[in-house]
């Protein structure tokens, strides 16, 4: 609930950022080499603060800066240039590439959602799959290729930088400060408010109500990631550049495991996976010094289920006997799911504008083929603050041609956009389905970009079409009748009813959902701030079904009302992956969809991750 | 001659509780298995005694807060990303162990030359505070000791609200035995205020006082001195977690009565 009326605070800085990531890393790591020299004296000046260095501000939604998600495998070449004396010893649960295997998981259950075409396939791979049921490919292909890279845990890839950061002294990160939205005026953006705190969970003021404060700059960088509200908000003021959409999206879900003492798997080693529990879901699994691994699957928009859920999934992949070998009498160490903006450049937003610019994930540099993002971000931050230097030094407003000219011809000239362009649509295929998806992607590498699948987008299929030929329309009205009579999300029923086995708990790895939350994930939900995740109409929802909402969370922090109408939502289970936005089917008559996913405080409270 | 209280709060960094924390045996001493990776933050009974350090020296003019910790350097750096925007202090650091096996009196040592040796401080106005007990080490002597070292007479050591008087006295609730309060009034400075719960929630967030502690924040880690692992003569024989059973089930309706049976029946097995 937006208080309009209200007196706020105003601060006058030059640069706000929102956001602390990898690419907000690589921004300010290079621009905070330019502001002082050795001695601490201001290189540049503040136009701020006359006779101060450049007052830089970064914030961000976390309780804490190293409360990112992700075990990152990264060819580095971005943040080896910015430290290339970089030693992975130095940072916790880093280390280099050492062997990489891409391996096709064959279905040991035979539950998973396969066409006749990929039936055939396996049918003619069994004899050459063994008792692991999995192929492993005779080499990784060259787009994939990571060797000489490195292994990060993003968390504590962000710990590392965020504290050479603040004790340089030159910029200032605030965590636990959710950015509520961009101001902008006269098509200008002129900085950000913060998020109101000391409200009800609606919003409403409380007594301790303290004004989102005004936090006035003549550059804002935008790098809150792929469903942050901020460049949300933008995208919506200034529209999107011709053609670029945002239709593929993926909830990531990962863990850090201890693994067992019998464990063999070599420091070093990455594993691509495909194949199950569905053809459509890629899974990862890094081995990290001190007998740690960072694994996870990817569960993509394309996997068109209207109950599609990832914590289920990831244990059933889990124990797959191809990797449960190594997994078997681990322990989980911590859980986190977030979103991962799988359009790459198709949804690349307008980059700057007058008063701001966008860096990272939310600005399209995934890149969906090499299935890397987190070299490419940060590169792009750190293109930004070459840029922003330049324009600092001689003395440019940053208006839209200055960071055009400044920072966007960085990005075009660069690896990142060259690369990001053969990968634009190298994943379109898949809306066609898996093999169609595999051999897209196979070409458009093989071509570099020449030549590339069409996608065919169409819209979610209904439950009944989904289990066409497994399940019949009574079988389904059943499941339905059992969800809504027990209040419970649809796909564990579905799942059962489609041949996946109940998943024994073991207390350590296998848990249930609620413990993975608690024993990883840790979420924290400060009070004082607004509930992040509303539902606009709740009628609409009223005729949402299944919703796929709470189908999707990963957190089961969004569940079923038993009165009807909107599902519920609870923030402490919230991890902020932000899934809910993008699979909601429900449009509003305004457009977009019937959830709002606004700024929020909180979230994880695990930097292993 | 000003009534206003100098106020020195003592609190520093524990390992983030929601984390699987697991004691291990290294050479060099006990402590936590990937101590270095955890995230950490402002012990909360800590906590407790700066949101009321601040609240104090807003309501009685001219007085000031001082935040003294003793953490590792890295480790109270980005505690204060978290900590600095809640309220108005100036920062001593001291580099150190916080581990929670450190020994008492020798953190109570370095705590107490620290506050010597903080310019402008007058002990005849201090009010030493800090939390009754720590999440990392609850032996709750560590501000008595300080307090001692000092020459602090007068000690409340588990406070839960205090009222300050117009002649700079002060009345001070303590909790005692049997969920009884004790009431106190003290004549004034210099007083040791070991705090229990506090009866102030978490201030929001406030940038500007961020920006303006952030100011200080850096030179004080800068010239933070080392006192090590403060071991003291202690000698650990072994470290082991408790052992713990986890059933979850998340209810949010359920009665104390019920919450009460279910843990009687719980810990009988």
């Amino acid at each position: 609930m937006e208080q309009p009326d209200v007196a706020r605070q105003t601060m006058e800085v030059d640069i706000a950022c929102v956001g602390f990531g990898p690419a907000m890393g690589g921004f300010l790591t290079t621009l905070s080499r330019h502001l002082t020299d050795a001695e601490g004296r201001p290189l540049l000046e503040s136009r701020a603060m006359p006779g101060m260095p450049p007052q830089v501000l970064c914030y961000e939604r976390a309780d804490d800066i190293g409360f990112g998600v992700s075990g990152v495998v990264t060819r580095a070449r971005g943040i080896r240039r910015s430290f290339p004396e970089l030693d992975p010893t130095a940072i916790p649960m880093a280390c280099e590439v050492r062997q990489e295997k891409t391996v096709y998981l064959l279905d040991p259950i035979g539950a998973s959602r396969r066409g006749a075409g990929l039936k055939l396939v396996d049918r003619l791979l069994r004899p050459f799959a063994g008792k692991r049921m999995a192929l492993e490919l005779p080499y990784t292909p060259p787009f994939l290729r990571k060797h000489g890279g490195l292994i990060l845990s993003i968390g504590q890839f962000n710990q590392w930088v965020g504290n050479q950061l603040m004790a340089s002294g030159t910029v200032q990160i605030w965590p636990g400060t959710p950015v509520q939205q961009a101001l902008v005026e006269d098509h200008r953006v002129v900085g950000v408010r913060l998020a109101d705190q000391g409200v009800e969970k609606d919003g409403s003021p409380t007594g301790a109500f303290l004004p989102g404060m005004d936090v006035r700059a003549a550059l804002t960088v935008v790098g809150d990631g792929p469903v942050g509200p901020v460049g949300r908000q933008l995208d919506e003021v200034f529209g999107m550049p011709e053609g670029h959409q945002r239709r593929h999206w993926a909830v990531g879900m990962k863990m850090v495991v201890e693994l067992p003492e019998s464990c063999e798997l070599a420091e070093g080693t990455v594993i691509h996976t495909f194949g199950f529990p569905e053809p459509e879901i890629f899974g990862f699994l890094y081995a990290m010094p001190g007998r740690l691994a960072s694994l996870g699957i990817f569960v993509p928009s394309f996997l068109d289920s209207p109950v599609r859920t990832t914590y289920r999934y990831l244990q059933h992949w889990m124990r797959h006997p191809y990797l449960w070998r190594w997994l078997e009498g681990g322990t989980m160490r911590s859980w986190g799911a977030k979103t991962l903006a799988e359009y790459g450049k198709q949804g690349e937003p307008y980059l700057v504008g007058d008063g701001y610019a966008r860096i990272g994930e939310g600005s399209g540099s995934t890149n969906v083929l090499t299935g890397s993002g987190v070299d490419e971000a940060w590169t792009t931050g750190a293109q930004l603050a070459e840029g922003v230097v330049e324009l600092w030094r001689s003395g440019q407003p940053f208006t839209r041609e200055n960071l055009a000219a400044a920072y966007e011809r960085r990005r075009r000239e660069s690896w990142v956009e060259a690369e990001g362009r053969v990968a634009e649509h190298a994943r379109d295929g898949f809306t066609r389905g898996f093999l169609a998806g595999l051999v897209g992607m196979g070409l458009t590498a093989l071509t570099g970009g020449r030549w590339h699948p069409k996608a065919k987008h169409r819209p979610l299929p209904s439950l009944e079409e989904f289990c066409r030929g497994r399940l019949t329309a009574g079988e389904i009205s059943r499941l339905r009748r059992r969800a809504e009579s027990e209040g419970l999300p649809l796909h564990d029923l579905v799942m059962d009813a489609l041949g996946w086995p109940k998943v024994e708990h073991d207390g350590r790895l296998l848990v249930s959902h609620q413990d993975a939350l608690l024993l990883g994930g840790k979420v924290q939900a400060p009070p004082g701030f607004a509930d992040h995740v509303a539902f606009l109409y709740p009628n609409l929802c009223e005729r949402c079904s299944p919703q796929l909402c709470v189908e999707v969370c990963s957190g089961q922090a969004i569940s079923p009302n038993p009165s009807g109408g909107a599902p519920l939502f609870d923030r402490e289970k919230c991890v902020h992956c932000g899934a809910c936005l993008w699979n909601c089917p429900t449009e509003t008559p305004e457009g977009g969809p019937n959830l709002a996913f606004r700024a929020g405080a909180g979230g994880l409270h695990s930097a292993e991750n | 001659m000003s009534n206003g209280y100098h106020i020195v709060v003592c609190g520093s960094l524990v390992p983030d509780p929601l984390q699987t924390l697991e004691p291990v045996m290294a050479p060099d001493g006990p402590g936590l298995k990937n101590e270095a990776m955890l995230p950490s933050v402002l012990d909360p009974w800590a906590a407790h005694a700066l949101y009321e350090a601040a609240h104090l020296a807003k309501r009685v003019p001219d007085s000031k807060v001082w935040l003294a910790s003793l953490g590792p350097k890295p480790k109270l750096q980005q505690l204060m990303m978290a900590v600095a925007q809640k309220a108005p202090f100036e920062f001593v650091a001291i580099d150190g162990s916080a581990s929670g096996f450190a020994d008492s009196f020798e953190t109570a040592q370095a705590l107490a030359k620290a506050i010597q040796s903080i310019p402008g401080l007058d002990r005849d106005r201090m009010l030493l505070f800090g939390g009754c007990s720590s999440a990392s080490r609850d032996a709750g002597t560590t501000l008595s000791m300080v307090g001692a070292l000092l020459g602090v007479e007068d000690q409340f050591l588990a406070v839960d609200e205090i009222e300050p008087d117009a002649d700079g006295g002060f009345r001070v609730k303590e909790r005692v035995e049997g969920a009884q309060y004790l009431v106190s009034r003290c004549a004034g400075a210099p007083a040791v205020l070991a705090w229990a719960t506090g009866n102030l929630p978490e201030p929001p967030n406030n940038p500007q006082i961020g920006m303006a502690n952030m100011r200080g924040i850096l030179p004080a880690l800068a010239k933070a001195p080392s006192v090590g692992a403060l071991r003291g003569g202690l000698r650990f024989e072994s470290v082991e977690t408790p052992s713990q059973r986890r059933e979850t089930r998340v209810v949010k309706d359920a009665g104390v009565e019920e919450i009460a049976r279910e843990l009687a029946e719980w810990i009988r097995g």
